[in-house]
């Protein structure tokens, strides 16, 4: 086991130099510190002066990736990428391009993001699975067939409208919850509560609907014939033996999305308001600060790439067939 | 009428892809097992109300790809800017701005609401007497027609759509009649007995179901065509622009995004998967290497770092750029390109398993005993084979990319904010929310016709899916 989680960690390893080198690509090949400088400080009327100033002050002043004025191994460190995208690797994130430590804001702001994302996961797999059920008891009946039509209606909604409409009922309509905003403590429930019920229902119809489709296959299978003819109720076949084998397949899509949990839901925190890595990186974007960019970048495929390792893992916990040598 | 046609990027591609559905529709054709699964959805019923609905949708977005410029005498002189040598305007329009020229031309104010004859905010106005008073002034164009609005709208909108509904019902009538007659003839029975099969159902095409959705779209299109002449039907915007014109103007966005980003990455998916499970060995190392680093980035992050680096370019080089309408258009097809850069790896994913099992089928070895090129093998044994996954993959992605579309605009790095997209209105409707009495017309518009849309591309993509996935098949 432990050889092969260190095995996946040196896998992990080209798989970041490839990430980082694509946006060291993208930031700073494909555009020159002195576009993104001018894009800051405005086209027109723009000097040389103003935009050097802007680049040393952030570090960008260095040449690309070889530094021929520099000696010995300086000739490679002191150059942006090294600086820049080489130091992602130690989590060193440097500062954002007003000045922030983003190392700090990330620490700062996973926590809120965490409080929003965990919730709406745990809820929505509980829901999801209920209503699956629900479906595939009653399966090749009317109430089948009109849940899946009320899921593919519930899919084809816009994420965007679940927000809106659910702010605009909720909060501005009925007063229950405020509207947008955040607390520190027990205090912060009251601004949860309206992001993870929206966040559970605008799941509901494409959650419910993949987890019958597995369901209806565990089925169909050999096992579940052999236990009807041994004569349990189709209850118990149903919450005993297909539930636990077709957790395999929802348990892989679930703690694949764990680590990435902490990036928070962009969409969601901006509308409400919730200091979360989400919202970080849409103001990040608004403002085009590429630094937070970037390291949002790096550490979003870190993360990924942790979450496939751990859904590696976790098929051996709970499939005692699956062995990792 | 003179003109010059303009073809920007994404229209030549969606002409292409127009030829490339056509060929393939002849290539299928001469095929019976590739026929048969067709067939099958051809007789759901579900898939036939849907397809006349995408088929709408398809039309207005062709109508607004065919890009032309007027000559400027045509225009006006107030179009005459200094610098334009050529004699066309500098304006790009499309087909369907044409056929819509009222809806574009009739800007109001600002907001209102819709079949308001009023705007939505006061105004200081001067009685006669020198006085002032605050009041919802008289909208310039919609429901003008009108000398006491409160009094008689509700008949002339009453009027107008019992109208509208009687024009469309004959235009039904007509087309009912039309294709019974021609049923008829084609499988050699009398007219009336034909009709009755249809009014039945005993059809083998549901042709009743698509009548009965043609019926409720050319009403829903004769109604808002003639209502929109007198009233804004969907309200207007901040700067006065018709809603419901801009939610036609969207669609060709929202299809563009769908049907174009499959384009894009099709060919990548498809060659490098297949690649990635024939040759296996080096070539699937550095295959699968290249779509896992690109899937390990978050597709939003992938999408927003590409965006931003393409308005640094375009910001630091507005020389390349003639008009306004190219440079937006270069950013919805760079759109595109990200966006199927971001998802080509879960279908080439898919194909490269499937390849590794196809190789080690006895046909496939048959064939590489008989010493057959590796390219020819590809090309006659694995690709018609793995086609079912792409079809499906490709119908399947349709609905996510349109709401995706809506979802960037709001992070800001989606199209041009210049461009009409269901993402825009929401974005810019959003912003005034919290104003009250609410401005919901832009929203509830743009949900309306991107909800149809998906709903629709849903319900006919799980049609396709269920009739050529062999896994389904077989239950």
């Amino acid at each position: 086991m432990m050889a092969y989680i260190a095995r996946r960690i040196l896998y992990a390893i080209p798989i970041l130099i490839g990430v980082n080198l694509l946006t060291f690509a993208l930031f700073f090949v494909v555009n020159k510190p002195d576009d993104m400088a001018r894009v800051h400080l405005g086209v027109k009327h723009v000097t040389p002066q103003a935009i050097e100033k802007w680049k040393t002050e952030r570090g960008y002043d260095k040449p690309l990736v070889f530094n021929s004025s520099a000696d010995g191994a300086a000739q490679f460190t002191d150059t942006i990428f090294f600086r820049k995208s080489v130091s992602l690797f130690v989590f060193d994130f440097g500062r954002s391009d007003d000045g922030r430590d983003i190392g700090l804001d990330i620490r700062e702001r996973m926590w809120p993001s965490l409080a929003i994302a965990l919730p709406v996961l745990l809820i929505g797999l509980l829901t999801n699975i209920t209503f699956a059920l629900l479906m595939a008891f009653f399966r090749a009946t009317y109430i089948d067939v009109w849940g899946v039509v009320l899921c593919v209606v519930l899919m084809s909604i816009s994420g965007l409208f679940y927000i809106i409409g659910g702010q605009y009922l909720i909060s501005k309509l009925l007063h229950i919850v405020p509207v947008s905003g955040y607390d520190t403590g027990l205090q912060a429930f009251k601004f949860i509560l309206l992001p993870v019920v929206i966040g559970v229902v605008s799941g509901i119809g494409a959650g419910s609907r993949w987890y019958r489709t597995i369901f209806l296959e565990e089925i169909g299978k050999d096992y579940v014939r052999t236990a009807r003819a041994k004569g349990l109720s189709e209850l118990r076949v149903l919450f005993y033996h297909v539930l636990k084998n077709a957790m395999i397949p929802i348990l892989t899509g679930v703690v694949v999305v764990l680590p990435l949990l902490f990036m928070g839901s962009l969409i969601m925190e901006s509308f409400f308001g919730i200091p979360g890595l989400g919202s970080y990186t849409i103001d990040a974007i608004n403002a085009q600060d590429f630094a937070v960019v970037r390291a949002m970048v790096f550490l979003g495929s870190v993360l990924y790439i942790i979450g496939l390792m751990l859904t590696d893992i976790s098929y051996t916990l709970v499939d005692p067939r699956v062995r990792l040598g | 009428m003179d003109f010059l046609p303009v073809v920007l990027p994404t229209d030549g591609l969606i002409f292409l892809l127009l030829v490339t559905v056509m060929v393939f529709a002849v290539y299928v054709r001469g095929k019976e097992h590739l026929r048969a699964p067709w067939r099958e959805v051809k007789r759901s019923r579900m898939a036939a109300a849907a397809l006349v609905v995408l088929l709408t949708y398809a039309l207005i977005g062709l109508l607004d790809s065919l890009h032309f410029r007027l000559p400027l005498a045509d225009n006006g002189a107030a179009k005459m800017e200094a610098g334009t040598e050529t004699e066309y305007s500098t304006e790009v329009l499309s087909l369907l701005d044409v056929m819509a020229a009222p809806l574009r031309a009739r800007v109001e104010k600002t907001y209102s609401a819709p079949f308001s004859a009023y705007l939505f905010a006061r105004e200081t106005e001067q009685r006669a007497d020198g006085t002032e008073v605050r009041v919802f002034p008289r909208l310039k164009y919609g429901g003008r027609h009108l000398q006491d609005p409160e009094n008689e709208r509700a008949a002339d909108i009453l009027v107008a759509s019992a109208r509208a509904v009687a024009i469309s019902l004959l235009i039904w009538l007509g087309v009912c009649a039309a294709l019974a007659g021609l049923l008829a003839r084609r499988e050699r029975v009398s007219f009336s007995t034909m009709l009755r099969r249809i009014l039945r159902g005993e059809t083998e095409t549901p042709w009743r179901v698509v009548l009965l959705t043609f019926f409720i779209i050319l009403v829903v299109a004769v109604w808002a065509a003639v209502l929109s002449l007198k009233y804004h039907i969907l309200g207007t915007d901040k700067v006065g622009q018709d809603v419901f014109y801009q939610a036609l103007k969207s669609i060709r966005t929202g299809l563009v995004i769908g049907t174009l980003t499959t384009l894009v990455m099709l060919p990548f998916a498809v060659l490098l998967g297949i690649m990635a499970g024939y040759f296996r060995g080096v070539a699937d190392d550095i295959i699968q290497y290249v779509y896992t680093t690109l899937s390990s980035i978050p597709g939003v992050l992938l999408i927003a770092a590409a965006i931003l680096s393409l308005q640094v370019y375009i910001t630091n080089h507005p020389e390349q750029f003639d008009t306004l309408a190219e440079r937006a258009d270069l950013r919805l097809l760079f759109l595109c390109v990200i966006l199927g850069i971001t998802s080509w790896t879960g279908l080439c994913r898919l194909l490269r398993g499937e390849t590794l099992k196809l190789r080690e089928m006895e046909y496939i070895q048959a064939a590489q005993a008989f010493g057959v090129g590796h390219s020819k093998i590809i090309r006659r044994h694995i690709l018609p084979n793995v086609m079912h996954i792409v079809l499906i993959s490709v119908v399947l992605d349709f609905s996510g990319l349109v709401l995706a579309e809506a979802v960037l605009s709001y992070v800001g790095v989606g199209v041009d904010p210049s461009t009409h997209s269901w993402g825009n209105m929401i974005n810019g409707a959003r912003l005034e929310m919290a104003r009250d009495p609410m401005v919901w017309w832009s929203l509830c518009a743009a949900f309306v016709f991107m909800f149809t849309l998906v709903l629709a591309a849903n319900l006919f993509s799980d049609v396709v899916r269920d009739a050529f996935d062999p896994r389904l098949r077989k239950q």
